[in-house]
């Protein structure tokens, strides 16, 4: 489940080990080596390249099909259309509007789950009881899809802000929640046998082992809650909204401006790249130390 | 055969004594106590190197436990300085076959781990840590991660953690099993150079037979199922030549150490095939 979120594997730089023997990359310089220094431009190139291939290929073909006639250009507007509407949209204020909408819905909704999910997640997986007790209803809601209880949110919190907010907390609490007791049920325990030969107390050793061990584990399962807020989010305000992204898409639709509503999809696209990109740079610093 | 434990020239108080230490465990849906191990008798002078070998099923980490206050004899007593040990404490420092350090630390903030236990403020902690880096050998790899040290690094590192924060006894176990031959004999040689620079009383536990002669001022050679210990054989030899592995005298107490063991081993084999078959 971590591992398809796992940031790529960076190369050490300098040989971890003294007694390895020299590699062959330490022999003297051939008489090709300067040709060979040419070609290792190549690579670089293509690294920056590599990725976006695909991307522009997609996006020509985007392009190219609503203008040969492939597909109807009133239902899929080129995509040269659909960038125009979207800055239209940026210059009239119109999308910052709707994006700081959803935005802070999902922003609030998120903290309050991170808020509520790592504190009962680690009693979870520190106190056997409490786990015990909680396990079986845990399991029932996680299994339970967030959007099935759109409705039953909104008869009871109203077609406002809260029911929005309070889908997102539950969509984002339970990848947190479950993260957490992983991550603090899989520490390692020799670490703990030899912290507490130390004769550290439980909170300190809590405090300087079993957390510190745990935090990557717990990163994963806040990249996998941002993305699901936005997820829940945008589905909400497809249902009922006077604003935010989903809103944009839906209310485009039924107007029949179609390049805006291309535009809101492009819109949360950049966004959730957006946030993935800063969550994954974040789990960068925290877990330097991982292999 | 005697398996007493006290030498003429060992007669003030022991640094560490283990009095008919014996360790039962109840045994999941039966009455019956699994004996661990049972009366065991060592005494530790200070600054003595001891090394415990053993064949598999000798109780060795049943000891450990016992000994880093993880938990407690069924019958007999441990003593630390003629006080009886408690629970875990910084009086000693243990180091383990796989290390244990904490991945997300520096090998300088690893160090500095136990010294944080203790108390000490952070200028002290660092000044330490330095000091210990060097003492094994690390000068200039105290931002390293432990995964971007070798094995025998990490080994170090967790060697000058557990000599850090300055304990009474230095209890290890099997900390060289993991590594590769030439590493071992490195880093052993390197525990003898420590060894004598900080005075320190080892007990180390093995079960290479080598290793225990190499590195041991005396040698308990302990039994399997339930662990006692069958004999103490005092090491007499000069390690200042080159291969001492391979000298006459070496040799001598390689064979009779082997020949100790060796009925250990087969009825350690003998129980576990039987175990396997029930």
């Amino acid at each position: 489940m971590s591992s398809a979120l796992a940031t790529p594997e960076v190369p050490v730089a300098a040989d971890p080990t003294r007694t390895a023997a020299p590699t062959p990359a330490s022999t003297p310089p051939e008489p090709g080596a300067v040709q060979r220094a040419g070609a290792a431009l190549r690579p670089l190139a293509w690294r920056i390249l590599k990725p976006s291939v695909a991307i522009v290929a997609f996006l020509a073909l985007w392009e190219i099909a609503p203008r040969v006639g492939l597909v109807d250009e009133v239902f899929l507007p080129p995509f040269s259309t659909v960038i125009e509407a979207f800055f239209d949209l940026l210059q009239s204020g119109e999308l910052w509007q709707h994006v700081s909408a959803s935005l802070s819905r999902a922003l609030i909704g998120f903290f309050v789950a991170v808020v509520i999910a790592i504190p009962l997640g680690i009693a979870i997986a520190w106190y056997r009881p409490v786990s015990d007790f909680l396990n079986p209803i845990l399991e029932l809601f996680r299994n339970t899809a967030a959007l099935a209880l759109l409705p039953v949110f909104i008869l009871i919190l109203g077609i406002g802000e809260e029911s929005k907010i309070a889908l997102v907390i539950y969509a984002c609490t339970f990848p947190i929640l479950l993260n957490t007791i992983s991550g603090v049920r899989t520490v390692d325990p020799l670490l703990i046998k030899s912290a507490s030969s130390l004769g550290l107390s439980p909170v300190r050793l809590f405090q300087k082992v079993v957390l510190p061990a745990a935090v990557p584990t717990i990163f994963t399962g806040i990249r996998m809650a941002a993305a699901s807020s936005i997820l829940v989010l945008i589905a909400a305000e497809m249902v009922g909204a006077k604003a935010g992204l989903g809103y944009l898409i839906t209310a485009s639709q039924f107007n029949f401006q179609i390049p805006n509503m291309y535009a809101g999809i492009v819109a949360i696209s950049v966004l959730g790249l957006t946030i993935n990109a800063v969550l994954v740079l974040i789990e960068r610093r925290l877990s330097r130390w991982r292999v | 055969m005697s398996t007493t434990a006290s030498n003429p020239d060992r007669v003030q108080t022991p640094k560490l004594r283990l009095e008919h230490v014996t360790k039962q465990f109840d045994v999941r849906g039966s009455k019956d106590k699994f004996t661990a191990i049972e009366d065991i008798d060592i005494d530790l002078a200070d600054g003595e190197f001891l090394v415990l070998v053993g064949p598999s099923g000798c109780g060795k980490s049943t000891l450990l436990d016992l000994l880093g206050g993880l938990s407690t004899p069924t019958s007999g007593r441990i003593l630390l300085d003629g006080q009886p040990v408690t629970g875990p404490g910084l009086d000693r420092g243990i180091v383990f076959q796989q290390y244990a350090l904490l991945p997300w630390r520096t090998a300088r903030h690893n160090i500095e781990f136990g010294l944080e236990a203790k108390g000490l403020p952070r200028k002290e902690r660092r000044e330490l840590a330095e000091h210990y880096l060097e003492l094994v050998g690390l000068k200039g790899f105290g931002d390293r991660y432990p995964h971007e040290l070798s094995g025998g690094m990490k080994q170090r590192v967790a060697i000058a953690r557990s000599l850090a924060f300055d304990p009474e006894v230095l209890l290890m176990d099997e900390p060289f099993a993991a590594l590769d031959a030439q590493t071992r004999e490195s880093l052993q040689d390197e525990l003898l150079r420590i060894w004598k620079a900080t005075g320190k009383t080892i007990l180390f536990i093995t079960h290479g037979i080598d290793e225990a002669i190499y590195l041991g001022q005396r040698v308990a050679v302990l039994t399997s199922r339930p662990g006692r210990v069958k004999t103490f054989v005092d090491i007499d030899i000069d390690r200042s030549g080159e291969d001492v592995r391979s000298n006459e005298q070496f040799r001598h107490y390689r064979h009779r150490i082997w020949t100790l063991l060796h009925g250990e081993v087969e009825r350690a084999q003998v129980i576990e095939k039987e175990e396997a078959h029930v």
